[in-house]
């Protein structure tokens, strides 16, 4: 019987079964949950962007890149990116310049959860309830101007709706909450043991922030500048109700919605969609590329 | 020789730079009253304790019993709420930790991520404006006391834990601190690497000669490193002494359970006072003299000192139990038994017993301890 038992062992395939040589790859049936998603992923997400960027290779006239050559020959269509730039990327960092102080006093508090819950309301709000608040609070007879006048403060109302800055305001009022949110989220990961430890070395709180705390915080808040970035940048609805949609806050975006629904010119409408992914993916690039920069620069020791 | 290098390079130059400060021998450092209340809960309730210059102090105690907290109070992370920090006769609980110039050493090592091994051992020298032909030659001092002059350049999450602690120890150390604080410095590395870590941090001790004060819930660590050892319960002190005086004769119930004393066994003094009444029999100990007659006590005992043996007590030999499980720990048998209370008394045997069958438990007297107290 023994013999049998030694035969069996020794007629056992060398090779493990399929099924096992896959698993040990990663492969096995929890796999197939991916599906799903990947399905969504490729419906709507590459399918039309694909297809964007074939109809914006389809232009009504002329040559495959006409749609390309008229945007960027066309100042009231090439302006929209320096518009769009000039009200994200101040907005972006006035958020994140917020945010990482906000963070740090929160992150030492008892009662968090009410306070963030309070700095996370204008998430919930939409942007739209946010444009017509400011319209109203920020107008030439709101709350603001009028305080303003009866302190003394002010003879005339200043300006700050339908101009740069009542998209500015809205923008900074959506996007604050999430630039927090990341950035706390980073900030309380940081072991309190770490900043307890240079505190006893003899750092002063503010060297403790500018040695300890933001070259550890660097990558996150890297990634919380785009995030936020492109949230900003996408900006629509308050350029249009709180902006001068002809004027400084033609933003890129309005640029391509008159293009697809005002001209019905869908395939110019694709090329300059195509163009503010192309911007978005830059100004990504150039943070993450100054992250890397600034990242190895200290960890090998260089800095300080 | 490490040792001395460190000295030699470094004495003469850290003099000048920081005059008014305790050279080698650290400073002597005094609690008077030390109080931190968190809401209605105390956690440190009155701690008077005196540190000599030099002097290793380990605190003991049981998880919250406010040794931690009486250590980041002396290292100024955490606010008093009442009392007095003094350090040579200076007051010093008023001051921010970074003005304290303490070095400390944490559980979960704290080192600078994004620093290399010699910017964390340095940082302490750079925030103190040390010329930087010095700080390299003390972080070099420093590193070698610590054996990693050769890792220098790695970054902390390129070493193992022992080897970071020990990047902890040494950037504490590198600044000169008149007091050194360790919190729990080994719990997180394996026995073999503690017990190597522990020689390490007893013999660096005597090289730079600071005061320490050392936290720690292992009795063994505090045992073998300690010049004096501070045990504590519930926020206040039970007893200071000598390591041998405190395993020898702990004066406290709390304090005989930090040292090994497992078994505890509530009972009364007899009517002619020389015998101890017990569940499960009565025992002749020399210790109960001069106890009144009925007076409620608690009697310790360590494993190793109660001995069992198949068999039933009959008369003033030991107490009878049942045995509840038995392991061989190498040379002997250590078990545990339930007396007819149900109280679990734990022993030693020279033989296995089996599972359920009735033992004499006999203590050896001279190692039995008798407390007037009946525990908490």
């Amino acid at each position: 019987m023994s013999d049998m038992v030694l035969q069996g062992a020794a007629q056992r395939p060398a090779r493990p079964a399929l099924k096992t040589r896959l698993a040990a790859k990663g492969f096995d049936g929890t796999t197939l949950l991916v599906l799903p998603g990947l399905i969504a992923v490729l419906a709507l997400f590459i399918y039309p962007f694909l297809y964007g960027v074939v109809d914006s290779l389809t232009p009504q006239a002329g040559a495959w890149y006409e749609n390309y050559r008229r945007f960027f020959s066309d100042p009231f269509l090439y302006n929209t990116i320096s518009a769009t730039l000039w009200l994200a990327l101040p907005v972006t960092l006035l958020n994140l310049l917020l945010a990482v102080p906000i963070a740090f006093r929160v992150r030492l508090m008892r009662r968090q959860r009410l306070l963030t819950t309070l700095l996370v309301l204008p998430i919930t709000l939409g942007t739209v309830l946010v444009a017509e608040g400011l319209l109203n609070f920020l107008g030439p007879q709101g709350w603001f101007n009028r305080t303003l006048i009866l302190i003394g403060l002010l003879d005339t109302p200043l300006r700050l709706t339908n101009n740069y800055w009542g998209v500015f305001a809205s923008l900074l009022i959506t996007g604050f909450p999430f630039a927090f949110l990341l950035t706390l989220s980073y900030v309380t990961g940081i072991d309190p043991a770490i900043e307890q430890a240079a505190a006893t070395l003899g750092a002063s709180a503010w060297r403790r922030f500018t040695r300890i705390f933001l070259p550890l915080l660097v990558p996150g808040l890297s990634v919380t500048f785009c995030l936020a970035f492109v949230q900003a940048f996408a900006v629509f609805p308050s350029a249009v109700l709180l902006g001068a949609p002809a004027g400084a806050t033609r933003v890129i975006s309005i640029a391509a919605y008159s293009a697809a629904f005002e001209e019905y010119n869908h395939s110019l409408g694709s090329a300059i969609a195509i163009i503010m992914g192309a911007v978005q993916l830059l100004v990504v690039l150039a943070v993450l590329g100054l992250r890397g920069f600034f990242y190895r620069g200290s960890a090998s020791g260089t800095k300080g | 020789m490490n040792a001395a290098t460190l000295r030699a390079t470094s004495a003469p130059t850290a003099a000048a730079q920081r005059a008014p400060a305790p050279r080698a021998g650290g400073g002597r450092l005094e609690l008077a009253g030390l109080e931190r209340a968190f809401g209605a809960y105390r956690a440190l309730d009155g701690l008077d304790l005196t540190v000599e210059r030099g002097e290793f102090i380990a605190l003991l105690g049981p998880s919250g019993c406010g040794k931690s907290t009486a250590l980041n109070c002396i290292a100024g992370l955490l606010p008093l709420t009442g009392g007095a920090i003094l350090l040579d006769g200076k007051p010093i609980h008023e001051l921010a930790p970074e003005e304290r110039g303490f070095g400390m050493v944490f559980q979960s090592y704290a080192l600078f991520p994004h620093m290399t091994i010699r910017k964390n051992v340095g940082f302490g020298l750079a925030m103190q404006g040390v010329p930087k032909a010095e700080a390299e030659a003390r972080i070099d001092a420093a590193l070698d006391l610590v054996r990693l002059k050769s890792q220098g350049d790695k970054l902390p999450g390129q070493l193992s834990g022992g080897q970071q602690q020990r990047v902890a120890i040494a950037r504490a150390i590198v600044i000169r601190p008149p007091l050194v604080l360790m919190d729990e410095p080994l719990s997180n590395l394996d026995a073999k690497l503690r017990l190597e870590m522990r020689a390490e941090i007893r013999a660096i001790h005597e090289a730079i000669g600071s005061t320490t004060i050392y936290v720690t819930h292992d009795q063994d660590e505090a045992l073998s490193l300690a010049d004096r050892i501070v045990v504590m319960a519930n926020g206040v002190i039970r007893q200071v002494g000598t390591p041998e005086e405190l395993y020898e004769r702990p004066n406290h119930v709390d304090v005989a359970d930090f040292m090994g004393f497992r078994t505890r066994i509530l009972g009364r003094v007899t009517a002619d006072g020389s015998m101890v009444e017990l569940p499960g029999g009565r025992l002749a100990l020399p210790a109960a003299r001069g106890l009144r007659a009925g007076t409620p006590v608690t009697v310790s005992v360590r494993p190793e000192d109660f001995v069992a043996s198949k068999g039933e007590a009959r008369g003033g030999d030991g107490l009878t139990g049942t045995v509840r499980s038995i392991e061989y720990r190498g040379r002997a048998w250590f078990g545990s038994a339930a007396l007819p209370d149900g109280t679990l008394v734990y022993f030693r045997a020279d033989s296995t017993l089996p599972q359920g069958a009735p033992v004499i438990l006999a203590p050896d007297p001279a190692r039995t301890l008798i407390f007037e107290e009946t525990g908490r």
